[in-house]
């Protein structure tokens, strides 16, 4: 996402772009661990998706399908919290890419 | 009609402020500007100003509200000094951070400890980072005149930033001077109808006001702010004479008296000035060749103007009413100290600490001034770059 430059913004801070919070990627903040939904172990309880800070569990017609890994910060907190016998949200390692292109 | 008027500083303030009858005013008082904010409140309960007022349980508050409504697209004032500025400072770099126009007025008063009433600068030199633009005044006229100006100033379009006015506590707050008040629709007009930008009143725009700004925004945020008070010059300038056109008194960055051909110059702002000019007078009539600057506006600082205006001559006194413990000089001092350092030829230079806490200085303390100055123009050599006026020593 190209900023604006120091000319381009609007005076005094104000920002006229509401909403505009969707464009901050926060699945950007994740530094080596991400959550796998491990569907067959999911008991629809949804305690992912009232625990996620993010509002980054994916939900559709009425049941929890995934995760969104744009908005996803790798926080566990979905992990953690997951109640069904065996997890159906796992934390797994995850290669990021680090400035400079070497791999971690 | 332009009528003659027996009031004292904070009496001409409210006098503006009756006539311009902004959206807002909140303020809470304190010694020596409370009569400014006390004869509001009387304008107010009389019926003769329509706008709000408000009394907030600090300076704090006061000047939160004064963003808040700021923010809502009002025209808005408050007036405080010392220990209400400083308990103000965190929300003034707010305020200028959102490019809100408001207009204070301060009556220059000490810092504690140890606590003290009376007037010096350390108050808005404390506040000179926070990105308000700073006028001072030399005498109750001066204080009317650049409040009004102020609220042109601080809402012209390239500029939105607020403007903090100057007044030395007690000095000029409490001295009673016979002033020009010009006519209540004449004002009205100078200062013309208020128009806000992005007012958050207008609720068909979506906006937010304020967001948190990380690394990836903080710094052109801050960038574009120091651009507001950047392109104040022009408009400094221009309402300065416009003023003089409308009003008959015209106002620049600094004032210089007995100039032309001076060989000597003492830099000395707000009340002091007129006592200077008094000692010059007497100084010239005995032949010596010595002149005044007096800054009216600190910031932006016109420091190539005054750099200009000091470089032919031989030797500089530049006299603060407060002090910046550990610095290379006080604040005045500093900026021109550091405007000079561009120029091959300039003169030597050298920073006088006067009047902390109110103490006096009279036509002798200036004529002292004088003297050392002959002798470093002479010399060439500056031996002590920091002195006290007046102090036991």
């Amino acid at each position: 996402m190209s900023k604006e430059t120091w000319k381009e913004l609007t005076i005094g801070t104000i920002n006229l772009d509401a909403g505009n919070s969707v464009k901050n990627l926060t699945g950007t903040w994740r530094s080596g661990k991400k959550p796998e939904f491990i569907e067959e172990n999911c008991i629809q309880c949804f305690f992912c998706w009232l625990y996620c800070p993010h509002f980054a569990i994916l939900v559709k017609d009425g049941e929890v399908k995934g995760i969104n890994y744009d908005y996803c910060t790798g926080c566990g907190i979905c992990s953690v919290e997951c109640p069904s016998k065996e997890k159906s949200i796992v934390m797994v390692k995850e290669e990021i890419e680090l400035a400079g292109g070497s791999k971690k | 009609m332009s009528t003659l008027k027996t009031l004292n500083g904070n009496q001409t303030i409210a006098e503006a402020v009756r006539q311009i009858d902004p959206d807002v005013v909140a303020a809470y008082p304190i010694t020596p500007s409370t009569a400014i904010v006390e004869t509001i409140a009387k304008f107010r309960a009389d019926g003769l100003i329509s706008g709000e007022f408000v009394c907030p349980e600090s300076e704090h508050s006061a000047m939160s509200v004064c963003i808040g409504a700021a923010s809502a697209g009002g025209r808005v004032m408050t007036a405080t000094a010392s220990q209400g500025l400083a308990l103000m400072w965190e929300m003034l770099y707010i305020a200028a951070g959102l490019r809100l126009p408001i207009v204070a007025a301060i009556a220059n008063r000490s810092l504690s400890a140890p606590i003290n009433i009376h007037g010096d600068h350390s108050d808005t030199m404390g506040a000179r980072d926070s990105g308000w633009i700073q006028i001072y005044s030399e005498g109750c006229q001066e204080a009317y005149d650049n409040f009004i100006q102020a609220f042109r100033i601080a809402e012209h379009l390239d500029v939105r930033t607020p403007v903090l006015v100057g007044l030395d506590g007690f000095i000029i707050s409490h001295s009673l001077e016979v002033i020009q008040v010009e006519d209540d629709a004449k004002v009205k007009k100078f200062v013309g109808e208020y128009k806000p930008v992005y007012p958050l009143f207008d609720t068909d725009r979506k906006m937010t006001v304020g967001p948190i700004d990380f690394t990836d925004y903080y710094f052109e945020h801050k960038r574009s702010q120091i651009e507001g008070i950047e392109n104040a010059p022009p408009v400094i300038e221009a309402v300065g004479k416009e003023f003089g056109k409308t009003f008959g008194r015209e106002y620049g960055f600094f004032e210089e008296y007995r100039m032309d051909d001076a060989e000597t110059c003492i830099v000395v702002m707000s009340s002091a000035a007129g006592t200077c000019k008094d000692a010059i007078d007497e100084l010239r009539s005995e032949g010596k060749k010595i002149g005044l600057l007096k800054p009216r506006v600190f910031r932006p600082f016109p420091h190539q103007k005054i750099a200009e205006a000091l470089k032919k001559t031989k030797a500089v006194a530049v006299l603060d009413r407060s002090s910046s413990p550990g610095a290379f000089g006080a604040p005045l001092f500093t900026e021109i100290r550091s405007a000079l350092y561009d120029y091959q030829e300039r003169p030597p230079i050298v920073n006088y600490v006067y009047g902390l806490g109110g103490r006096d200085i009279m036509v002798e303390h200036f004529k002292d001034v004088a003297q050392k100055l002959e002798k470093i123009a002479e010399t060439g050599k500056v031996e002590e770059w920091l002195g006290y006026i007046n102090l036991r020593e």
